[in-house]
């Protein structure tokens, strides 16, 4: 620990957050914060304006008044039900004195009156189309809005993009970015970076061409687009383009690492996280897996599916980009969080990103070069054989990979990956990364495939069991300087949830059983917990409320690819159902029902 | 002598007859299997007295030829991607009791043919009518409502369920 002087990359920009005065007027509570809030990381840090709280994606609360001393007095302060079933997978966002939270589908974003009570202020439906439930691959989530200048910016299953005036609830422009007809959805939770709403697409199991999209946030209007697959002019690669390695280096790779035309509908969808470094002005995403899961008819590296992209959020243009899984044989979609940290490494500042990695590293990458510094295992992985540095490939074990016609037993970690979506949190008190994950492994075959638009496009019959030890959840606090765990909480369902962490030396998480804990950020004791009406896949958050009290949010309601058997109600006698995640969960419905619950929490 | 001699041919030949159904192929398919279904109700409830249900064609409920084939054809078409080998995942299950739109083999084809509004595309004007009834037939064999010597009894790809002839009869609820 020595070693290690990190800060966030916002701590700066926090640290004048106390002195910001709170406006405890009513009636100027979200709409005059707005003219003062340029960008959300100039934000008071009592509010949570983004699903990752902070551009660097740190899930950080500065807010100390719950800690180590007295969490184990945290009661329930209130609750309010959301009136959907489906996995509750958002953060809720604080501005002012009102929280603001999205379901999943139906996609109705509530406003609620944190000066009394989280009574309901007004409702905001998007009238989202019923069938693009059909064309979700893995329950129909929503991962959360953002807010910028006094709108509420979030997506909708139907592959709409809203903007809601958040004082009053009114829709101020909604944009269509996709066709749910073809296979396309959106689920992630957008970010504001300058003027520009930032959206990727998902239906990477359905042949769907992924995009990372800019909608100018005041007309609604896009501005750019960029592929992750295709001509470079498509990817917009151009004369900025300087990747590290000489493997990411040519022309049209996003064609030419493609049988002829594959590329079209190879996926590479960018469902996840985006951060941003203003002082590099570099966004950092990542693109999901190849289609179909088959890799026999999609030989090549793929290009640039499974892998990460810094680009200049003006124009869309790529800095450098990265592949994580070249020519991905297991569904280990790229999409999870790049925390931006500044590092002391081997005695030299590194501006780095951290990413715990779907294929089982967590990476440390010099995020204005893209070399990857370290990629150290954090579960068990049979798979590979870890990341050659000089050439920054991941070093695959042939016999792992599947094909038509082949059964691959033992592919740990499984097709959800040893995280797949649930964001880590990252304290710089500690120095600790928080993770939630899973410990699961896998038997794969390949299959034959038609590709049909707007139906699934997978090729692969996948059955899931539990990693060694048995549990098939983890909750690890990880040393990203040491590269190593801290301590590492066991559970028996993956750990689905999102985290926080906080000053006051407490982190959160829910598990899919419904308890949500409390954890000593430094020992792993577990110091607190309480049981939710339903299992919690969703994001925890803190804030300040208007009383100058810290609370503690979060979202209860099991579902997401893990808990379709509870929300979709599948038969787990089925090997295969919900693309191999409904049979390993076949317990689940004894530990909890459906239903969307908020759970606000407080020191009495 | 002569007799004697064919007998046991005759004796095949008349169970062949029996069981004839089960392996017929069709060259040109019947025009049951390729008219519109007649309209069925999609729910039981009904105002007033109960009227009797109306009896519904399903071509090949009795033709192991015809399941295997619309077994085929659920993994071609991609039925499979969704509801999987009958647990579910972005569709509903079709292994189990619940039956949504209806268990009826014309339920189950206008369901094919028209879609649903939760999600299920309209498979109509896409594919040939008498596809369509093979795949009605192999979706009912799933919960075990044809019977045992029809339903398919192996799979080519992961044994990853029970063999649709060995499911126990799911009484369908609707």
């Amino acid at each position: 620990m020595g070693r290690l002087s990190s800060l966030i990359l916002l701590a700066t920009l926090l640290a004048g957050c106390s002195k910001q005065p709170r406006t405890s007027d009513a009636a100027a509570a979200a709409g005059s914060i707005a003219g003062k809030l340029t960008t959300p990381a100039a934000a008071d840090d009592g509010q949570w304006l983004m699903a990752a709280k902070d551009y660097a994606n740190t899930r950080y609360s500065s807010l100390d008044q719950i800690s180590t001393g007295n969490v184990a007095n945290l009661k329930q302060a209130w609750s309010f039900s959301t009136g959907a079933v489906n996995g509750h997978e958002a953060a809720p966002l604080v501005v002012g004195d009102t929280m603001y939270v999205v379901t999943p589908f139906p996609n109705v974003l509530y406003a609620l009156d944190l000066k009394n009570g989280g009574t309901l202020k007004w409702t905001y439906d998007p009238k989202a189309s019923n069938a693009a439930k059909g064309v979700a691959c893995c329950d129909v989530v929503n991962r959360g809005a953002a807010y910028w200048n006094g709108r509420i910016y979030y997506n909708t299953l139907d592959a709409h993009t809203v903007a809601v005036d958040a004082t009053t609830g009114k829709e101020v422009w909604k944009t269509k970015l996709g066709e749910f007809t073809n296979g396309e959805t959106i689920t992630m939770a957008p970010i504001v970076v300058k003027d520009k709403v930032l959206v990727g697409n998902s239906g990477g199991e359905m042949g769907v061409r992924g995009w990372i999209t800019a909608v100018d946030a005041n007309s609604g209007h896009i501005a750019w687009r960029a592929y992750t697959t295709g001509p470079d002019k498509d990817v917009l690669i151009g004369p900025d383009f300087k990747p590290f390695y000489e493997g990411d280096r040519g022309k049209d790779l996003g064609m030419s690492s493609w049988p002829p035309d594959q590329w079209k509908i190879g996926g590479g969808n960018v469902w996840g996280w985006i951060s941003y470094d203003p002082e590099a002005n570099l966004i950092y995403h990542g693109t999901g897996n190849p289609g179909p899961w088959n890799p026999d008819i999609r030989p090549g590296d793929n290009k640039w599916t499974c892998g990460i992209f810094a680009r200049n959020p003006d124009t869309g243009q790529a800095r450098w980009a990265y592949q994580w899984t070249p020519h991905d044989v297991h569904d280990w979609d790229g999409i999870n969080e790049q925390v931006l940290l500044d590092l002391d490494l081997k005695g030299a500042k590194r501006k780095v990103l951290v990413r715990a990695e779907r294929n089982g590293y967590i990476y440390v990458m010099d995020r204005l070069s893209g070399e990857v510094l370290s990629a150290t295992p954090y579960v068990h992985i049979t798979t590979t054989k870890g990341v050659d540095l000089k050439t920054g490939r991941l070093q695959v074990i042939p016999e792992k990979a599947t094909g038509t016609g082949r059964m691959v037993r033992d592919i740990c970690p499984f097709s959800a990956g040893a995280k797949d979506w649930q964001p880590t949190a990252f304290s710089p008190k500690t120095g600790l990364l928080y993770i939630p994950h899973n410990n699961m492994c896998e038997d794969m075959e390949g299959t034959e495939v038609s590709y049909i638009a707007g139906t699934p496009y997978v090729g692969a019959h996948v059955r899931m069991y539990a990693g060694p030890g048995g549990h098939r959840g983890e909750y690890t606090a990880w040393d990203p300087v040491a590269a190593k765990p801290v301590f590492k909480i066991k559970e028996r369902f993956p750990v689905w949830s999102g985290t926080v962490a906080t000053a006051g030396d407490v982190t959160f998480y829910g598990t899919m059983d419904g308890w949500f804990k409390a954890v000593h950020a430094r020992t792993g004791d577990v110091l607190w917990q309480h049981k939710v009406g339903s299992g919690i896949v969703g994001q925890p958050i803190t804030y300040k409320g208007p009383d100058g009290k810290q609370y503690v949010a979060v979202l209860a309601g099991v579902g997401g690819w893990a808990g379709a058997i509870v929300a979709g109600g599948f038969d787990p006698r089925d090997a295969t159902a919900g693309l191999g995640f409904v049979q390993p969960m076949a317990d689940l419905p004894q530990y909890t029902t459906k239903g969307g619950i908020l759970y606000v929490f407080a020191l009495p | 002598m002569f007799l004697r001699f064919l007998r046991p041919y005759l004796i095949v030949a008349l169970v062949g007859t029996c069981a004839c159904e089960r392996e017929q192929r069709q060259f040109n398919e019947p025009t049951a299997a390729s008219a519109p279904v007649q309209s069925v109700r999609l729910t039981p409830q009904q105002p007033g007295p109960q009227l009797p249900e109306i009896a519904t064609d399903a071509p090949y409920a009795e033709n192991a030829y015809a399941v295997n084939e619309g077994k085929k054809l659920y993994s071609s078409y991609n039925c499979e991607g969704c509801h999987f080998m009958g647990g579910g995942g972005m569709g509903p299950a079709l292994m189990d009791d619940r039956w949504i739109y209806g268990s009826d083999p014309a339920n189950i084809f206008q369901t094919i043919v028209q879609g649903r509004p939760n999600g299920m595309p309209s498979f109509g004007s896409k594919i040939p009518r008498y596809q369509i009834w093979q795949l009605v037939s192999y979706v009912r064999s799933m919960s075990g409502l044809l019977k045992s010597d029809v339903a398919p009894s192996r799979s080519d790809s992961m044994h990853a369920r029970a063999p649709e002839a060995m499911m126990k009869q799911e009484i369908p609820k609707q």
